[in-house]
């Protein structure tokens, strides 16, 4: 634990809103409102996904940056979330599929007479809104529970969630499971009844995906200037010392995991719409390995950081998948390697570094 | 070799000659075929034909063999009646065997498949009286898909000439078989009590068809029928279940080859190795490379190329290792979350790198002659000899890594390092090449069991990641320097698998193990064997 010590947070208790967040959220407000509805279609789609990834590496970072825990698990919330809003989307698609049936495709595909218990209420989208969250949260907040009730942690907690993801992927490549099997869901028509594929509807879900975000990145600073926050951070640095001064530490973990897996469902119940595919690959290890790359090339343990590193890691995806795909993975391999072993706070880190270098030059 | 037509016909003539000389040294058969049943099999309705030609084969002679050869070979014309058997320009009767003149109306006779499937069954039928035991054997084995009753005199002309007591007793199977069929209920409850005593896959199959409805209708052959596949199934559990056994042990020694690495780097040093997968496909992809330069160079001695891969993968993996260590690992030491993603982005490289050397698919390893093939322990297992050398294999490994680890030199300094850096490190021991070392040391080890995964998988940019989450688990549940955790986890695990996809299927097994790892780890987070120790970090 003594590298993690390293990462001392700036943050003295300072107001929610100081000067330099207030300009940041008019910044971003600005460009949410007024910049995205005339971006070509393609870009509306992918600043909506990249956001989506920016709420997952934001919720990496309350559990990794300021908790010290890192999942690898945080892929199959962002999946479970997606798979709840992808049911619904089945089940709005109505008798509009290839077989003019009230069952989704792959389900008369199967011979499936009727919904599968687990689809019940599925068509109504107040308690899709109930599961994207409760899903994520659920299984969280148990899984938590156990975890660290027998005090697992470091890598080991890390392999286990890994473990889970691997589990649930394989579980959810099965047809019996009722989601679809590899090809998951797709080809997806209307959301509350609104047609899906027009360019209103995109740019709405993006400038919703950009607010969720904002207020994503409110809760988040609220969280960490807390006392609780503080507890946390806390527990990152010295966790024996804190549970010796009395605290804990079970709760505190347990809530943050749950909330940042709920974040993830929020995040995953976004990005299906916009991307209009799930499919159980989103569960995969790699996955859920790269949510922990973009908080990390960002910097751990501030919240802008993840952010950018997110808009960083993803935006040089689409970049290079397309100029140099046989490029791809030697750059994100690299990325991994150069920022753990020279950059461990990140771009921001850097950034801090330069310009404390200015700093000193001018005193 | 390639075979131009010249040489296909040369060979043909060649096989006829020895059939023609093969029937014509059989004495014992009389000849009582008559012109009759000659004409009846070459001419008429194809039914006709067939039921004429199955009625002879109950009284077999050598005019119906030779007969019988010349009509597959298609060699047998017809005119006013008779039938000659014409081969190389010269025409025979078909019913005296003496040279004739052939008729100049005389015409090809049509066999359609049919009718040829009844005279392969034939030809089967009768090679079941010949001297040759292997010929005999063969002639069963063909028989036995379609067993009929019409066969029955055959069967019994050919048990009472049996010698060999193992044939004798395939034929008893044999005759039981076409008597399940019977239209005598007698003769179908004997049948049954004969065929209960085997112990076959396929006997079990044929009883089962026996008992739709629409085939046995009688209540007390029913009973019988089921009864007898009870027994059957009694003797084919024991080769399931010592199946599931070996097939469990073979995984297992898998998940012990590919762990005994990672209990090296992560049990010892503490270093999560997401890479070593990868370092696994390197030793696989060095395997082809070994095998292409000796088909290439050395293909007298090709069957070796896996012997002489083994050292080289070994090496080349450990050296891929050293390098990563030096480079990267090193600076990472104490901050296993940091090592976990390095090593993450390094098998990214290392997998593109594969990709963009060898391409992205698959690449052919093939076994050495020597590891194919199997060892049949009953009828319903076979132990295929690759496995068996794999399990062979894991094993010399673990007693190598054993012996390095605990009786040399590098072992003590390894162990050193690993319980107190400092104080190995004042006792003179340079700790940072012993971490080179150890580092090379379970990356050669995962080279090896690339090396061994090349010939039971596919070999592909893909093969690492297939197999790290499970040998982390294996690490994870042996507990941290562990080896025998390790081992005794790495079997279990293997076994407890192979048993559940019995039950619930394979990738049901999978998730059910994972869950099982899940909680086993919440109720002992230190694994099996936890190392005693008083630090509250533990």
């Amino acid at each position: 634990m003594s590298t993690t010590a390293t990462l001392t947070t700036t943050a003295t208790p300072s107001a929610l809103f100081d000067n330099r967040v207030r300009i940041g959220l008019a910044v971003a407000l600005a460009i949410v409102f007024a910049v995205v509805p005339f971006l070509p279609d393609f870009y509306v789609t992918l600043l909506g996904k990249i956001m989506c990834f920016a709420i997952c590496a934001l919720a990496m970072d309350l559990i990794w940056g300021y908790t010290g825990i890192l999942s690898l698990g945080h892929g199959l919330f962002f999946a479970l979330g997606g798979y709840a809003m992808g049911m619904y989307l089945m089940r709005q698609i109505g008798r509009d599929g290839v077989y003019k049936s009230d069952l989704p495709d792959f389900m008369v595909f199967l011979d499936w007479k009727q919904l599968p218990w687990h689809w019940t209420g599925s068509e109504y989208f107040l308690w899709t809104m109930i599961l994207v969250v409760a899903l994520p949260g659920v299984l969280a907040f148990v899984f938590g529970y156990f975890a660290f009730r027998s005090r697992i942690k470091g890598v080991y907690f890390s392999i286990i969630t890994q473990a889970l993801t691997f589990a649930a992927m394989l579980l959810f490549f099965r047809n019996e499971t009722g989601f679809g099997g590899n090809n998951g869901f797709t080809d997806f028509k209307r959301i509350l009844d609104i047609p899906i594929a027009t360019p209103s509807m995109r740019i709405s879900l993006c400038v919703i995906t950009g607010l969720v975000l904002i207020a994503f990145y409110l809760i988040a600073r609220y969280i960490v200037q807390s006392k609780y926050g503080r507890v946390l951070q806390a527990i990152r640095d010295a966790e024996s010392r804190v549970l010796f001064t009395g605290y804990n530490t079970l709760w505190y973990k347990l809530s943050i995991w749950t909330i940042s897996a709920m974040m993830c469902g929020v995040a995953g119940a976004l990005y299906v719409p916009q991307v209009g595919i799930i499919n159980p690959g989103e569960m995969s290890p790699a996955a859920s390995i790269e949510i922990a790359i973009w908080a990390a090339v960002g910097g751990r343990a501030t919240l802008i950081g993840p952010i950018l590193g997110a808009f960083f890691v993803n935006g040089a995806k689409s970049w290079f998948t397309v100029a140099f795909p046989e490029y791809w993975l030697y750059f994100l391999g690299a990325l991994f390697i150069a920022v753990t072993l020279f950059l461990p706070q990140g771009i921001i880190g850097l950034l801090r570094k330069l310009r404390g270098l200015r700093n000193g030059a001018k005193a | 070799m390639l075979l131009t037509p010249d040489i296909i016909g040369a060979m043909k003539r060649f096989k006829h000659l020895l059939l023609i000389s093969f029937f014509a040294s059989m004495p014992q058969f009389n000849w009582a075929i008559t012109a009759d049943v000659v004409k009846a099999i070459t001419t008429g309705e194809n039914d006709d034909r067939i039921n004429a030609l199955t009625k002879a084969v109950g009284t077999p002679d050598d005019a119906l063999a030779r007969l019988i050869d010349a009509m597959i070979d298609d060699a047998v014309k017809i005119a006013d009646g008779r039938a000659f058997i014409v081969r190389n320009g010269k025409a025979i009767d078909a019913v005296t065997g003496v040279e004739v003149a052939l008729p100049s109306n005389a015409e090809d006779i049509v066999n359609n498949n049919r009718v040829r499937s009844e005279l392969d069954n034939a030809k089967a039928a009768l090679s079941l009286l010949s001297p040759n035991e292997s010929a005999r054997e063969a002639a069963i084995k063909a028989l036995k898909d379609n067993a009929d009753e019409t066969k029955l005199p055959l069967i019994d002309k050919a048990l009472a000439k049996e010698t060999n007591a193992e044939l004798k007793a395939k034929l008893q199977q044999l005759r039981a078989a076409m008597l399940v069929a019977s239209s005598d209920k007698a003769k179908r409850l004997e049948a049954i009590a004969a065929l209960a005593g085997s112990g076959e896959p396929g006997v079990k199959s044929l009883l089962q068809e026996r008992l739709q409805p629409s085939a046995e209708s009688d209540p007390e052959v029913r009973a019988a029928l089921a009864s007898a596949i009870k027994a059957i199934d009694g003797k084919l559990v024991w080769g399931e279940r010592l199946g599931v056994i070996f097939s469990g042990a073979s995984l297992g020694s898998i998940l012990l080859l590919v762990a005994l690495g990672l209990a090296i780097t992560y049990g010892l040093m503490g270093v999560i190795n997401m890479a070593h997968g990868e370092l696994m496909m390197i030793g696989a992809y060095t395997t082809y490379v070994v095998q292409n330069l000796f088909r290439q160079h050395l293909p007298s001695a090709f069957d070796f190329y896996i012997i002489a891969s083994i050292p080289i993968a070994f090496a080349v993996s450990a050296l891929v290792g050293a390098a990563l260590e030096r480079t990267v690992i090193r600076w990472l030491y104490g901050r296993p979350l940091e090592t976990l993603l390095a090593t993450w982005g390094i098998s990214l490289m290392l997998i593109q790198l594969m990709r963009s050397t060898f391409g992205a698919q698959n690449v052919p390893v093939e076994n050495p002659s020597w590891l194919s093939g199997g060892f049949p322990i009953m009828s319903n297992l076979i132990l295929p000899y690759n496995r068996i050398a794999i399990i062979g294999f894991a094993f010399f490994v673990l007693l190598l890594v054993y012996l390095l680890i605990n009786k040399t030199r590098l072992g003590l300094f390894v162990r050193g390092v690993t319980q107190n850096r400092t104080m190995a490190s004042c006792m003179g021991v340079n700790t940072a090449r012993i971490d080179t070392y150890a580092f090379a040391l379970g990356a050669g080890i995962a080279g090896l069991a690339g090396c061994a995964l090349s010939q039971v998988g596919n070999v592909g940019p893909d093969l690492g990641q297939s197999y790290i989450v499970d040998s982390f688990m294996v690490v994870v549940l042996g507990g941290v320097g562990q080896l025998a955790g390790t081992v005794y986890a790495a079997l279990g695990l293997g076994v407890l698998n192979k048993f559940l996809e019995g039950w619930t299927g394979a990738v049901l097994a999978k998730i059910i193990v994972l869950v099982f790892i899940v909680i086993f780890i919440q109720r002992r987070p230190q694994g099996i064997f936890a190392l005693k120790g008083r630090s509250a970090e533990a």
